[in-house]
This record gives C-alpha cells, structure tokens and sequence, in this order.
C-alpha cells in the first residue's frame, strides 16, 4: 500500500478551536471534548491537535516533535540535530496506551536552537535556517519526520478518531491558551501518521476541513519558493503558502485572507477606490496562491489564530464567543458542549478572516 | 499537360438537376472554376483550379455544388503517397520551393485530444456558473518578487506594466497586408468589446485603428515594418515577434504586387517593392541582444507597455524560454508547430518546429525549476481550436491562449489554405476590393464576440465541473488533467498522470 505523500488522499474532516484573549493557560480537556462531539465527521483515520503556550519554560527553543519509524532513522536524524543545533533538552513525549491508537512511532521531543556558527555560515535568517532544516529532514531522512518545530507550541496527532488521539498523548496535563483540534476522514488510508493534522511549520499550524480544487495551481507554485510537499495534502500546502506570505512576503493575516480567500472581482469593483486598488493588487501580484473548492482552516499562530472559510463557504464555520474566550468549530454543537452560555454566536461569510490575538497583541 | 498534367485532387459535382444557371458560382469564385456554356446553355467547372474553399457551395441558392475529394489515385503504395509523388511533379517543373499556408496539417499526434479534464465528485462540489460568480480575468505580465509598503504601511503597487484580459484569449499576429482591412478591423472591434487584446502582425498599424489601441498589441519584427513612436505607443503591448511556429528560423516574403495603397504606407514599404522579413533580427544574434531590443523599446514607451517575446516552438525551447524570462521581457509567447501562416514554405511548414503542448509543458515546468515563472506570463498558440484546449492549456500551464486560424474561421475562413494566392474567395487573406468586400467586418466582428464569448461560457462550464470559480487556479493545475494512450515518456513531460492513476 502507498503512504501518504506517494499519493494524494482526499478528505472530510472536523475542525475546532480555542483561544483566551487573555493570555489564561487552559488544559487540553476542553478542546478534546469539543472534537469528540463531531465524532461522526472522522472515520478514526486521523486526529490530532495544535497548543500554544505550552512550553513556558522553554519558550525560546525550538520544540520538535518527531515522529520515527526505528532506531536507524532516529540515530540519524540525531545526528543531523547535532550536527545543525544546540540541543537543550530531549525525551520521549509521553504517551498512554490507548484502546484504537495502534501501530505507534517512535515518538520524541527536542528543545533545540541553531548552533550560530552553522547559522551565520548559511546567511539565513534564524527563522529560514530552521525551516530548511525541517525540510531536509523529512524529504532527506528516511523514516524520520519532523510534524512540530515551533516555539512554546506543539503538534500532537496520530491515525484514529481525535479523543483517542488526545488521550492518548495525555493532552489533559498541558496548558495552553489556544487550542486547535483535527478529525479526519480521510477517503483513502494514510498509511502512516505523518499524514494526520494539523500540519505545522515554525510556529504555524494549520487545521482544515474541505478538498481544495486549487491544490496542484497552489502546489506548483509554491515549490517554486523552495518548500516541498511531501504529504500531498491540502493542509501541507495551505501552511507554505500562510508562511510564505506572512514570514517571506510580510502581508499581514488580513491581505493574506485576500490572497487565498479573494474577494470576487463583482464586489472589488463596487469597493472604494483605495480598497479596489489594494485587493486588485493582490489578485494580480499572487493569483497563483488564490485557493479555490471548499474550505475551513484555523491557522494558529505565536499569539493568534485565524478562522478563514473559502470565498463561496462550502464548508460549515461558527464562532462562538464568552468573555476573553473565543470557540470555533465546524458545528455549533462542539463550541456548546464546552460552553453553554456564549455571548455570542455567528457564521462568518466566505472569505471573510476572523483573526483573535493575545490582549496586547500578537504580529 | 503531360507529364505535368495532375489530376485535380477536388471535383466540383454540379447537380444539373438543381442548377439555375444563376451564374453566381461564376461571379463568387475568384479562381475562374466556373464558366457558362453559351451554346449548351450550361455551368461548366474546371476542377484543376477549385481549391475547394466553398464559397460556391456557400451560395449557390438550389444547393447544386458540391466538392468532392476525387477517388483518382496512382497505385497504391504507402510510402509514396499522391502527395509526394505530385509534388515531385510540380518541383521538377518549377524548380522552386513549394509554398503553402495555414498550419501543418499532416498526422501528427496532436496532444490535446489525448488529455482529458476532471471534475468533482463527492468530495468536491461542482459550482454551478449560473448560480455563483465564476472568474476568467487574467492579468499578463511579470509579478513582483516582494512588497513594498508606504510610510502608513499602505502597500504600493509595485507591479510592471501588464496586460488585463477579460478571458485568456487574444487574437495572434496576423499583419494587415497578409489579410484584407476588413478582417482586421473585425478583429480589432471584437476584441474592444469583449475586453481582449488582438495583434498587428508585422505589417505596422493602419492609422484607422489607432482608435483601437488600447485592445491592441503592436508587433515588431524582423523587418520593422510600420514601427515608429506613435505606433509603439499606440498600442497597450509590443510584441518582439523572433519566430512563428508554421515557419521557425525563417523570415517572410510579401511580394510587391501585395505592396498596394494603404498597405504601402502602413508598412513604411514603397508601393511595389517587396517585403522581405529577414529571418532573424539583424541586430538580435544572441540573447544579450534580445534583452537590449526588450529594453530599448520599454525605454522608448518610458516602461508602460509590456513587451512581449514570441517565439516558435523548437526542441531547446525551454532553455530559450529560460533566457527571454531573465531579458526583461513580461511574456512569452510561444507558437506551436501547427500554428497558421500566410504563406510558408511547405517543407518547413510541415517538418520544423515540436507541438505547443509538449512545448508549453516543459517551458512551464522549467521556469518553475529555476524559479523564475513569476517573471513572466506564458501565452500559447498554434493551434487552439476550441475551449477544451484552452482549459487543457492553461492547466498545463499557460496564462493566456492566442487563437489565429480559430478566429479567421469565424470570420469565414474554410480552410482552404490557398492564403498564399491571395485570392481568398472569403475576403480574407486577400487585397483585391472587390474580395475584401464579401467580409462585412459589423457581421465579421460580431461572429468573433459570439465564439470567443461562447468559448468563455465552456471554460466557465468545465471550470465549474472541476470545483473552480477563477481561472487563477486553473493555471498550472495538471493534476486536473490525465493522458490516454501516452507512453511514460510524453506524460512525464507533459507532466500528468495516465487516466486511471
Ligand atoms: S475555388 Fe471555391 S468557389 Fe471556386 S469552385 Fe472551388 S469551391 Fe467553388
Ligand atoms: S483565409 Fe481564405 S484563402 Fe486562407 S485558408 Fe481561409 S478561406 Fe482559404
């Protein structure tokens, strides 16, 4: 049987989402709950999370998360940490037996920063350093594949339904201020954990539920920029395409949302000039990173997160809101089973980006 | 006759039943096929000089004409067909090089009807046109390589000049001198109204259609016809044109009996001389020429026309692409090996070049390898005959789509490919007034609105089908597309899978 990235496996999904505007860390029960309400919108072939926050005490490392097929991948992949970054701290991320989560990894933890040396003779920026490393490991290291390498965040995801996921990583005894969650239903198995979501690069992690038409027009373009998709899946690509422009290009989170989720251009002409002009050059200048077919992410971020729907809204999104906090699920049900009493509940239009960040501000 | 003598490949069946003697098959064709018989009191036909173009059949109000392919043969024999034994005949005679015009039209495999479209099932909805917008604009031109903000953090636009389309459809070179001002002026109206852009070819712009500008791109050849400022700055784009697909590495010949009138002062050329495009540029031997030209002519129009870089498709064409891409150049067209021609010489026609699919392919796929796609569009011609290979081509890669002969045979054209006689029965490829006239470029224009038009409503259709509702993501799409009948080799240039896959 393929694996996942040898061939392109469409597929359904769940999506949910927590943030304290407030900064409070808040354990994994919540959003593993949240997920498991949507039960019937996974097949028990992919679950997995994103938590920001949740290394405090070493949130100026790099935290990879690393998934290992044997000893013999993991050696070397060891070796090329060492031989590329300081390596601060690193274990085993510990998990439960869990009935329904089998064929387990080897999984591992590494709190790591770039050695300087290493860095300065590549004249890249720290950020672009990491990046390519991550890169190289999983398209050069047989059988070793980097899923998390963010700062004071972590990816955690298996195949299986997501509750089991969550239990199984025993998600409850961390604390985070955002929490994002995946079920997946995929058409196809995945063959290997790798392919489950969130996918995650630096500290961007992306959580998606649609098929996008768009995939090989977005694919295409962005290997150009030098990223490689590996796992053929929409949710890889929609992550370069959020780094590139917001790390490479440096468009904020809005005029990103009005690359990917574009405005049609019967509504850019009736906009005020200034408006007009902005979106009709963004259309111009990246038409090869508009996303087309249907689509629901949340992009989680160093202090934020952003729901975006694609511009027709195929796909379900609501958010909730209560006090500091901010609920977003594919159905209203998982944002009430965890709070009953919200402030206030709406579905955001196609195309339209709901961005929260930290009190104080995030980028 | 003797030796000489061949047998018409066409006759002209008369039903004598039907036939009124109307004579008008005698006035209509300019080839003097049809004569009337005073004494016997009927229309005669002389089938060697019918080049079967159909506009006797056209018009003939009892339906009586019909042409026929004759079934007089030489003995069978598989490699040496009618074709080449006749044109062996008529070189030997002539002594000269055989000529033809329109595109190759001998058998070779012809890519796009070996590819097929997807569509969504399930997974994916299909998106209805007629319910929901479904975008086809495109803008042509290099894309900005990063942003650049103002003092507010406002973001400025930074973008080179370019081309906006209101469908990825423009009308190709074809110059005024080798088809008729009525043909032109039909396609310069069509593409005004439907928010396209059409092309002067190299005979200059007639100064009735500087009206037109902005929907026109204005070419720049290797014999420099017709190009002085007002002209470069007529236009909204100029197209350096170094080679055309039905005749790569050679130049053109418009003999001075086409020299006449207007045509003469468009083209700058004395009334009677002849107008010889040499075959390259003589002052473009390398590509660090190129770039001097590309830049000499943005200076020229002070940066806002993008140039444009037509080339024919030859087998390096994509280390060519990969060259004009880094000469400052904003797009590329590149012209397959069955693109259409006035006039070229028969064996060049149908023996140089490679086909636009495999050509577009691989220029996409390698410009992406060096990352310098961004740099350029990519516009493709030669030949597009429908809808279906536009969606084919742009998911291969191409921005845009130029269509020639699709576009004259909306205007009538039928293909007779006699272009070089110039005695277009259609008043098309053709000066003689009293030709030009049959083309009425108010119906001419408008049947050009209607196909293009008509072709934008199937790409929106099949767009739909695929869960796409702008063109922007169609554009390098391939694995909306998938081969029958192709061995490895060609799908891994093409780069698609096989049906099934
Ligand atoms: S050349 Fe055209 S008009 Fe003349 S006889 Fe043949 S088909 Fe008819
Ligand atoms: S343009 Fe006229 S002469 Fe040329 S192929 Fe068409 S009908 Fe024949």
């Amino acid at each position: 049987m393929l694996r996942e990235g040898e061939i392109r496996i469409p597929s359904g999904c769940a999506i949910s989402g927590i943030f304290s505007k407030s900064g409070k860390r808040i354990s994994g029960e919540a959003i593993i709950k949240s997920i498991a309400t949507m039960h019937d919108r996974s097949n028990g072939l992919g679950g997995g999370f994103a938590a920001y926050g949740i290394y405090p005490e070493y949130k100026d490392y790099y935290a990879f998360h690393i998934f290992y097929d044997g000893n013999i991948s993991k050696r070397e992949c060891e070796e090329f940490l060492e031989r590329h970054f300081d390596i601060i701290n690193l274990s085993k991320i510990p998990t439960r037996k869990t009935q329904g989560i089998t064929d387990v990894p080897l999984i591992w933890r590494y709190f790591v920063t770039p050695l300087s040396t290493k860095l300065s003779d590549s004249q890249l920026d720290e950020k672009e350093f990491v990046a390519r490393c991550v890169m190289k490991i999983n398209t050069k290291i047989d059988g070793a594949y980097v899923f998390s390498s963010g700062k004071n965040m972590g990816v955690f995801k298996a195949v299986g339904y997501p509750e089991d996921v969550g239990e199984f990583y025993r998600l409850s005894e961390y604390e985070g201020y955002c929490w994002t969650a995946h079920g997946r239903y995929p058409t196809n198995t995945p063959g290997w954990w790798g392919g489950a979501h969130p996918f995650a690069l630096l500290d961007y992690s992306v959580v998606h539920n649609g098929e996008i038409s768009s995939y090989d027009a977005n694919r295409r373009t962005i290997e150009m920029y030098g990223y490689k998709c590996t796992l053929q899946t929409d949710t890889e690509a929609i992550t370069y395409i959020i780094d590139y422009l917001n790390r490479r290009i440096g468009l904020n989170l809005e005029e990103i949302s009005s690359v990917v989720a574009a405005p049609f251009w019967q509504v850019i002409d009736r906009m005020p000039k200034e408006e007009k002009e902005k979106h009709t050059y963004l259309r111009n200048a990246f038409p090869s990173l508009l996303i087309t077919g249907p689509f629901s992410i949340l992009v989680g971020f160093d202090g934020g997160m952003m729901a975006l729907n694609d511009r027709l809204k195929l796909r379900s999104m609501v958010v909730g809101e209560k006090d500091d906090m901010v609920y977003i699920a594919s159905e209203e049900c998982a944002i009430r089973v965890i709070e009953q009493n919200l402030d206030k509940v709406w579905s955001p239009q196609g195309g339209e980006a709901v961005i929260v960040t930290l009190n104080g501000g995030a980028k | 006759m003797g030796i000489n003598f061949l047998y018409p490949e066409y006759e002209v069946i008369r039903n004598m039943d039907k036939c009124i003697n109307c004579r008008v098959c005698e006035r209509q064709c300019a080839n003097e096929v049809h004569t009337y018989d005073e004494e016997r009191k009927i229309m005669c036909s002389d089938d060697a000089l019918c080049v079967n173009c159909h506009r006797c059949v056209s018009l003939c109000p009892t339906r009586a004409l019909k042409i026929v392919k004759s079934d007089h043969t030489f003995k069978e024999n598989a490699n040496w067909s009618n074709r080449a034994i006749t044109e062996i005949y008529k070189q030997s005679e002539s002594g000269g090089v055989l000529l033809s015009s329109m595109g190759n039209p001998k058998d070779y495999p012809v890519y796009f009807d070996k590819i097929l479209i997807n569509a969504s099932q399930v997974t994916n909805p299909s998106i209805d046109p007629l319910r929901e917008p479904m975008e086809t604009k495109v803008f042509l031109g290099s894309k900005p390589k990063k942003i650049e903000r103002d003092k507010d953090g406002n973001l400025i636009n930074n973008l080179s000049a370019g081309i906006e389309l209101a469908m990825p459809i423009m009308f190709s070179a074809m110059s005024y001198g080798s088809i008729s001002y009525n043909a032109h002026e039909s396609l310069a109206r069509a593409a005004k109204e439907v928010g396209i852009l059409y092309n002067t070819g190299e005979g200059g712009l007639h100064k009735d259609f500087y009206q037109y500008g902005s929907n026109t791109i204005v070419q720049v050849a290797s014999g420099r016809f017709g190009v002085h400022k007002d002209y470069l700055e007529a236009g909204a784009a100029i197209e350096i044109k170094m080679g055309q697909g039905a005749k790569p590495g050679i130049g053109g010949h418009l003999p001075g009996a086409k020299i006449v009138g207007d045509i003469s002062k468009t083209r700058m050329v004395p009334k009677g001389s002849d107008a010889i495009s040499p075959a390259p540029h003589h002052d473009i031997y390398s590509i660090e020429d190129l770039r001097q030209l590309v830049y000499s002519l943005k200076e020229a129009t002070d940066y806002k026309k993008p140039v444009i870089v037509k080339i024919a498709a030859v087998h390096n064409v994509a280390a060519i692409a990969s060259g004009i891409a880094r000469s400052g150049a904003d797009i590329i067209a590149i012209d397959g090996f069955r693109g259409g021609t006035g006039a070229a010489p028969t064996r060049i026609r149908d023996n140089v070049g490679i086909p636009i699919e495999l050509a577009l392919a691989s220029v996409d796929q390698r410009l992406r390898d060096e990352g310098i796609r961004d740099n350029v569009s990519i516009v493709i011609g030669g030949s597009i005959r429908n809808s279906g290979d536009i969606i084919k081509a742009v998911a291969l890669g191409a921005d845009a789509v130029y269509i020639g002969t699709a576009a004259l045979i909306a205007l009538g054209c039928h293909l007779c490919r006699s272009c070089h006689t110039g005695k277009c029965n259609w008043g098309i490829a053709t000066q003689r007034p009293e030709l030009v006239k049959r083309l009425n470029p108010n119906v001419g224009y408008k049947r050009l609105v209607n196909l293009v038009r008509a072709w934008n409503h199937e790409i929106k259709e099949m767009m739909g089908g695929m869960g796409i509702n702008s063109i922007e993501s169609l554009k390098g799409n391939r694995l909306m597309l998938r081969g029958v009948g192709l061995n490895e080799k060609e799908l891994q240039i093409l780069g698609i899978k096989h049906a099934g896959e």
